[in-house]
């Protein structure tokens, strides 16, 4: 900064009136704006993401992501990778709903090619995929209380972690890029007797995972961190695009597990396994309390899952592929709901083995987009607690 | 400074360049001046309290946490990851993919450690580009910026990978000895084989250049 500012943050600046805290009442004692970067290494981004934000005391009144840190060019890359290697790259811009994001892509291809998928992958997929869900949402109920000072929760958040990403482990050999998608089905079968020990796996988070909340939910100095912050009007939810728990703990009902119905979701709400849930808040504890239930939700889906998969007759979970991969000449939008939101691919093809044009459009990315509206109007302790509900992955924002 | 600004003349994070560290001739003095076993102790001292520096960049982090975790848990093997900042840190952990934007930041920072430093490169990204090695705005490898002592490989590596590379940082902290790791300004290096004279160990441990690089 080559000019000198006169700040109004500190001891001085508090009490001048007007905000309950913080300072900087029009009229009162002459305050300048104060230009603070967050990051981008800084602890609260878990990540690299940079945050500028103009402050008038302790009042954020403006504030601008700055994003670009983790940017890694993968649609660049997309376009010299062929279908099977794409997964590589689609499983890493968000790492932690690596199954998912690779699925996405898969059925895009598989949508070009006019594949048919053996039932068996069906439901495989749908349970690894809700099993990665609950493994995305377990890592923020562990990080966000961490981020509001409370250290105990990301213990347990990380047994659970471990437990589920035993058995994912075992079938896929990754405990986060699993690459076990394939075009036209899955990599392999499941192994003997892995049924058994997923469900033993669900059955014991489903038992333990009520202890996080019994930890945070309701403890008094989270409610006072959380509840009423950062709330986000259903109105700018459609306004800037953003999906996910987010969205929902906003009250807005949008699923595409539902809505658009992919995999054996269809089957699954007609069971009424499938429950969408929506909050009516739209603060920080309401985005906190969502990914609760999405947890819970989602291993009543893995278990019904598991069931299904158990009463199927033994049976091909793969396509056979032929040498080179190549997809018709054409395009095609796919688009899923990944743990933090929709995940969409938009697929040009023009007959090669590699896409022309694969255009990914990532949840985070929209999700932290309404930040500045969020933030402005909040001190500096809530920003915190804001950017933490916001649940984003950085290479998601940033590709 | 933003760099999005057209207004700012220049970008205050310094250019990355690879080259022999600055002058570091306050580190290593009791080093060079200690008998043998009293260095065997002062090094067993150092690589049981390694205040870790964890720059978590993508993927890698995820399993950094899970290391420092009940499970894997690298607490019990003096590894504390309690640092508030690179200021108070022994030992980097490069967990992720380097940018070409973020690398002036990682450079800087890395600048800001008090010396004796070490560095772990975890994962293939930061080791050589990894699975974005022909990207238009990946760093090639984490080395490219700064020095680097233990590679751990893997996309993501495994926590066992980690507390391995923890494991060989330590040896080569207790197989080594400071001041031929710092063997200070090249002006000073030939006189290295005389007796330093004890004035050194008054010499206070960061100097005044240490700090003007606060921002």
């Amino acid at each position: 900064m080559a000019e000198e500012r006169v700040v109004g943050v500190g001891a001085g600046a508090a009490g001048f009136g007007g905000y309950d805290r913080g300072g900087g009442e029009p009229g009162g004692l002459a305050t300048q704006d104060m230009v603070l970067n967050i990051g981008p290494q800084h602890p609260a981004t878990h990540g690299v993401l940079r945050l500028r934000i103009t402050l008038d005391g302790e009042r954020i009144v403006g504030c601008e992501p700055i994003v670009g840190y983790m940017h890694r060019g993968v649609e660049k890359l997309f376009e010299v990778r062929d279908y099977r290697q794409i997964i590589v790259l689609a499983n890493r811009h968000d790492w932690l709903s690596a199954f998912s994001s690779e699925l996405g892509v898969v059925m895009a291809v598989e949508r070009m090619l006019g594949m048919e998928v053996p039932e068996r992958a069906v439901w495989a997929r749908t349970l690894l995929a809700e099993m990665n869900r609950a493994l995305n949402h377990l890592m923020f109920l562990g990080s966000y209380p961490i981020e509001l000072g409370a250290i105990t929760p990301i213990f347990y958040a990380f047994r659970e972690r471990e437990t589920l990403q035993q058995v994912m482990e075992e079938i896929s050999g990754g405990r986060m890029h699993y690459m076990f998608n394939r075009v036209g089905g899955l990599k392999e079968d499941l192994p003997a007797g892995w049924l058994d020990r997923a469900s033993a796996a669900v059955a014991a988070v489903r038992r333990r995972v009520p202890q996080i909340e019994d930890l945070i939910f309701g403890n008094e100095i989270f409610l006072a961190r959380t509840r009423g912050v950062g709330t986000i009007s259903p109105e700018l939810i459609s306004a800037y695009g953003v999906s996910g728990p987010i969205a929902r703990a906003s009250g807005v009902d949008f699923d595409l597990r539902r809505d658009e119905p992919y995999l054996a979701y269809p089957e699954l709400a007609e069971e009424g396994v499938l429950r969408v849930t929506t909050g009516e808040d739209g603060d920080c504890h309401s985005r906190f309390g969502m990914l609760l239930e999405q947890v819970s939700v989602s291993l009543d889906l893995a278990d019904a899952c598991i069931a299904r998969l158990r009463s199927l007759p033994q049976g091909p979970i793969n396509q056979r592929l032929p040498k080179i991969l190549k997809a018709p000449e054409g395009a095609t939008y796919c688009w899923t709901e990944n743990p933090l939101g929709i995940n969409g691919y938009y697929l040009v093809s023009r007959g090669e083995k590699t896409p022309w044009r694969l255009k990914l459009r990532s949840a985070s990315f929209n999700n932290i987009a309404v930040l500045p509206e969020v933030l402005r109007g909040c001190v500096v302790a809530d920003m915190i607690a804001i950017l933490g509900s916001m649940f984003f992955v950085v290479g998601d924002i940033d590709k | 400074m933003d760099v999005n600004n057209p207004r700012a003349a220049t970008v205050d994070l310094p250019t990355p360049s690879v080259g022999p560290p600055a002058d570091t001739g306050h580190v290593g003095a009791l080093s060079k001046l200690a008998p043998e076993p009293a260095r065997y102790v002062l090094n067993w001292g150092r690589r049981y309290s390694l205040w870790v520096f964890n720059f978590g960049l993508a993927c890698c982090a995820i399993e950094f946490i899970a290391t420092s975790m009940a499970r894997h848990d690298f607490i019990r093997l003096g590894v504390i990851p309690f640092a508030p900042g690179p200021r108070q840190a022994d030992l980097m952990v490069v967990s992720g993919t380097v940018t070409d934007k973020m690398a002036p930041a990682v450079r800087r920072l890395y600048e800001q450690m008090p010396d004796p430093k070490y560095v772990i490169s975890f994962g293939s990204c930061s080791n050589s580009g990894g699975p974005y090695w022909d990207s238009y705005c990946v760093t090639k490898g984490v080395d490219q910026i700064i020095p680097v002592d233990v590679y751990v490989p893997g996309c993501p590596p495994r926590p066992e990978a980690l507390l391995q590379g923890i494991l060989k940082v330590q040896d080569k902290i207790a197989a080594e000895s400071l001041g031929d790791r710092y063997p200070g300004s090249p002006p000073e290096r030939e006189p290295l084989r005389k007796r330093l004279s004890a004035k050194a160990l008054l010499r206070p441990l960061i100097g005044p250049k240490d700090h003007d690089d606060v921002a």
